[in-house]
């Protein structure tokens, strides 16, 4: 019982939450010859938009959405 | 030829790795991986296309997940099976170089970071536990514990019922602050090293739980199962608050734990 709708989908999704989180804040930083012009916190905050996005489009779909418990019920 | 194309970094090692060490894995885009050597330190690196790993291309892909989701596994795959080989210090994904030469010239000119990062991480291995609280469950507790002190006339109960609520929902913040700092400390007590993190976004996990701690720990390798029995005397003895243990990861927490840019 570890999510409420413990899918495959939702536990694929925690751990590439986990993954992009240690990828893109971790690791040792240098600048190569392809600098990006964003900032390192913008490269984590456009994912993080990427990754907001992507979930609100699963919502809409209503495929995978997550349903807070106490919303079932007679 | 060299105008179309980039070098990916994946992470730096100061094993010469054979190319068994080298050849497991494909990299982000599909490339053979490969290595730069330079003054005792070894970059794993691939030729990657600048019309997909270019900068412009890069800020454009960055916002498709599904591109960063396929190209962060790819990056993690390549850096996962090289740290189960050799201690390995992983770059932050979507570092690239033009080509092998600057590779080399940052191999010489963080010498001193990597050699130290090197050293902090072998035989050592991130694992990450994380710790949620079910906020009603745990102010529910409080406030029984409270009522249960108090009187239990009717209509005075029922305000000391009230009061005990609100009284409860306070000290349940305070009280799983307190727990998630202890549930760090005695973690960090079988770790070389370790780091709280920002919760992550509910937006983000679909999840409803709260989360108390983020946490990130650099373990001896033979200490794994010592960690691994704490997490669970942890999480049994603090009813309401289950913990969540993830890895083995390479040591991405750590590598860049002293940034070059100060």
């Amino acid at each position: 019982m570890r999510y409420a709708d413990g899918s495959v989908d939702e536990e694929r999704r925690i751990a590439l939450i986990d993954l992009l989180d240690r990828v893109l804040s971790g690791g040792v930083v240098i600048t190569g010859d392809i600098t990006l012009s964003i900032a390192e916190i913008d490269l984590v905050r456009i994912s993080l938009r990427a990754l907001i996005s992507s979930i609100s489009t699963l919502s809409v779909q209503g495929i995978d959405a997550p349903v807070p418990r106490g919303v079932r019920g007679p | 030829m060299a105008d179309t194309t980039g070098v990916w970094m994946y992470a730096v090692t100061e094993e010469i790795l054979a190319d068994r060490g080298t050849k497991a894995a494909s990299g982000v885009a599909g490339e053979r991986i490969r290595t730069v050597h330079e003054g005792g330190l070894t970059a794993v690196v691939g030729t990657v296309p600048l019309d997909g790993f270019g900068e412009a291309a890069l800020a454009h892909n960055l916002e498709d997940m599904e591109w960063l989701e396929h190209v962060a596994r790819a990056h993690d795959a390549v850096v996962a099976d090289l740290s189960r080989q050799a201690p390995v210090v992983p770059l932050r994904l979507a570092t690239v170089c033009l080509e092998d030469e600057r590779v080399r010239e940052l191999l010489t000119e963080h010498r001193e970071q990597f050699s130290s990062a090197l050293a902090l991480v072998r035989g050592r291995t991130e694992w990450g536990v994380k710790a949620f609280a079910d906020r009603k469950e745990l102010t529910r507790a409080a406030a029984e514990s409270r009522t249960e002190e108090g009187v239990s006339g009717s209509g005075t109960a029922y305000l000391q019922r009230r009061r005990a609520q609100l009284t409860a929902q306070e000290s349940v913040e305070r009280d799983a602050a307190a727990r998630a700092e202890e549930i760090h400390d005695r973690l960090l007590r079988k770790a070389a090293a370790g780091r709280r993190g920002a919760p992550t976004d509910p937006a983000l996990s679909g999840s409803h739980e709260w989360m108390l701690l983020n946490g990130t720990y650099l373990v001896d390798d033979d200490r794994a199962d010592e960690l691994r029995a704490e997490v669970e005397e942890l999480g049994s003895q603090f009813p309401g608050i289950r913990l969540e243990m993830s890895g083995p990861w390479p040591p991405y927490s750590f590598a860049g734990a002293e940034r070059i840019s100060p």
